[in-house]
């Protein structure tokens, strides 16, 4: 292998390769091309993988939501149709049965799930807002970031129904004049008064909530609104290794059994599963990995071939060539060897330009994408995914290589020289 | 230096077998300078391609300074061209992107000889051809005589045992033909061997002896008075 370092090899394939400028650059563009769409597609499916990770790394993910609906079936002395309320001791019968749970959150909302939003005033401004009753641990499966020098309700609030409430981007902007600063103010909701707290930060991405919901504590909601026990719907997060499906399945279960529901009934408790659908999303970005590298993949051998043939054709003509060459002391393995080389060189360095050329296309998308509401981040393609393209490509430009270096051997030194 | 015995070599074409060598018997010592004559057909081409070992016989034997040259691989035939051999062709076959010292060098960098050397190497031959100052010229900057000149100059460079010339001045006109002999014979009068394959009379007579080929066989072997070229020149 030594003559690849040589520097002699190298003019010899300089010298062959720069005679036809214009062919070796056309032929040069195909695996350039290949390799930039191949670039370019797994560094958009990468990014798009990235994007969804970005968007979802706010909720957890392996989380789900339960909520009451009404019976479909009779049961144990009850008509169908029977209204479902899922009350706050069923939270803690749940936490207790099902090992799996590591978060468990009621919450209950008005002015979402057809109930009106509520009116809310400060000073000469006013709006309708959703209001949500929440405990502390509903951060753990829904990230809230919490505007600096305010935070979210933490359990004093819980224990002692302070009248306190964390605001989203869109209440400030409506409430509050501009640069003032909410978190000690007092807004006026329905006909009480809050003091603000903090206010949330809206993220881009899959959010249960909006930038103008409002969060009170659980127990003042209670109070206010006289609900007692009851509860809106339930956020149960699992922990990372468990099945959130089998979970599902579970807390459905239980609540039939608490609720006396037909265990057959599916109806009587509505659920979402958010693992699933990540699931789902994620395993299309896999998709689009895996499609972006069998069309690259096919554009690179599309590009490869067409520079088999090209030296195929430039074999021919080079025919006189290679006889003096042999004439003069060239070994069929030397003629091979040199032949081989100009494919793999040309296949490597439009391979390389190839990848410049698509890492500069995914950094200007990068630079354009960064600040419109797409899934869509840090398009990059991993190390391993390029040396591993620019091995395919030297091994099938040595593949293909192996044609013309056959057809300049077979042809008899003294048949070649007297070709014209 | 060339010991031919009993060549035969006959070629295929289609069902028909043609006997191009009948039996070529011939000696050829250091430092001599042979034409060898005949019209077409006289299997004198085919005679120079066995001995330049781009061509094998059917039979016969061939010994090249000593060494039987037999069982002869693409491999094996290459090297020994390397190693014994200068080439010289009636259409230079020089290579045409390529410079007239990169030409002369390119036998060299075939045995593995280091570009600094293979180049002053390449130098030299081309100043001894007086083509010096054309050194960085491509093949078509050049005439016909120079392009020739280049080629014998490619031939030498590698110092071979003998120089084959077919036709070497079949392409040109005869005042460059008389210019390139003079080299030829210069060549010759440095202790070099060299077999001129020509059809041309005064060429051969050019040389130190003559051999006629008719149908595959020798008819005639005759030492000849040497007329210099730089007579007509």
């Amino acid at each position: 292998m030594g003559f690849l370092f040589d520097r002699n090899t190298w003019q010899e394939i300089f010298g062959s390769i720069g005679k036809n400028k214009t062919r070796t650059i056309i032929t040069m563009i195909g695996v350039l091309w290949g390799i930039f769409v191949y670039i370019g597609l797994s560094g958009a499916a990468q990014g798009m993988d990235n994007g969804f990770e970005k968007v979802f790394k706010t909720v957890s993910m392996n989380s789900m939501f339960v909520w009451g609906q009404s019976t479909s079936k009779p049961y144990d002395g009850f008509k169908t149709g029977r209204q479902m309320q899922l009350k706050l001791d069923n939270v803690t019968e749940l936490q207790n049965r099902i090992p799996e749970i590591q978060y468990i959150a009621p919450r209950i909302t008005l002015g979402n799930f057809g109930s009106d939003p509520v009116y809310t005033v400060r000073g000469q401004k006013s709006g309708t807002y959703t209001i949500n009753g929440d405990y502390p641990v509903y951060t753990k499966i829904a990230t809230k970031k919490i505007f600096d020098g305010g935070r979210f309700i933490n359990d004093e609030d819980i224990d002692q129904a302070r009248k306190v409430c964390v605001i989203g981007e869109r209440n400030l902007k409506e409430l509050f004049e501009k640069d003032e600063n909410p978190v000690g103010q007092y807004i006026r909701i329905g006909s009480v008064y809050f003091q603000v707290i903090g206010v949330h930060k809206m993220v881009q991405g899959v959010s249960f909530d909006n930038d103008s919901d409002i969060f009170i504590p659980f127990s003042t909601y209670r109070k206010l609104y006289n609900s007692g026990e009851n509860i809106g719907y339930m956020c149960i997060a699992a922990y990372d290794d468990v099945d959130v499906v089998q979970v599902e399945k579970d807390v459905k279960s239980i609540l039939r059994g608490i609720h006396r529901v037909d265990p057959e009934d599916e109806r009587a408790f509505g659920s979402f599963n958010l693992g699933e659908m990540f699931g789902r999303i994620s395993g299309f970005a896999k998709g689009l990995t895996f499609v972006s590298l069998i069309v690259g993949i096919a554009t690179i051998l599309a590009g490869v071939i067409g520079i088999g043939n090209i030296l195929l054709i430039s074999v021919k003509e080079r025919t006189k060539e290679l006889g003096i060459r042999r004439a003069l002391g060239a070994t069929p393995t030397e003629v091979k060897s040199q032949i081989i080389l100009e494919s793999v060189f040309l296949t490597v360095l439009s391979g390389i330009i190839g990848i410049i050329l698509g890492a500069g296309v995914l950094s200007i998308i990068n630079n354009m994408t960064k600040d419109i509401d797409f899934p869509y981040t840090n398009p990059t393609v991993p190390i391993p995914y390029v040396l591993g393209a620019l091995a395919i490509m030297v091994i099938l430009g040595t593949l293909i290589g192996l044609i013309p270096a056959q057809r300049a051997v077979s042809i008899k030194p003294i048949d070649a020289l007297r070709e014209e | 230096m060339i010991e031919i015995k009993d060549l035969h070599k006959s070629y295929k074409m289609g069902s028909n077998s043609l006997h191009v060598l009948k039996g070529i018997n011939f000696t050829v010592k250091e430092g001599e300078l042979v034409a060898i004559m005949g019209s077409s057909g006289s299997g004198k081409s085919t005679l120079l391609n066995i001995l330049g070992m781009l061509d094998v016989a059917d039979s016969g034997e061939y010994k090249l300074d000593g060494v039987p040259i037999k069982d002869l691989n693409e491999t094996k035939a290459a090297k020994y061209r390397n190693k014994f051999l200068g080439f010289v062709f009636q259409s230079f076959n020089l290579i045409n992107y390529k410079t007239a010292l990169e030409n002369v060098a390119l036998p060299l960098y075939y045995q593995r000889i280091p570009r600094k050397e293979r180049q002053e190497k390449a130098l030299k031959y081309l100043e001894m051809v007086g083509l010096k100052e054309w050194s960085h010229h491509l093949p078509n900057e050049l005439s016909g005589g120079q392009n020739q000149r280049v080629a014998v100059a490619r031939a030498m460079a590698s110092e071979p045992k003998v120089i084959l010339a077919d036709e070497l001045t079949g392409a040109l006109d005869s005042t460059t033909s008389y210019e390139v002999m003079e080299l030829v014979q210069e060549i010759n009068d440095q202790g070099n061997t060299i077999l001129v394959v020509t059809h041309e009379d005064d060429i051969a007579h050019m040389c130190k002896r003559i051999v006629y080929l008719k149908d595959g066989v020798i008819i005639k072997d005759e030492k000849v008075k040497q007329v210099r070229a730089s007579e007509y020149v």
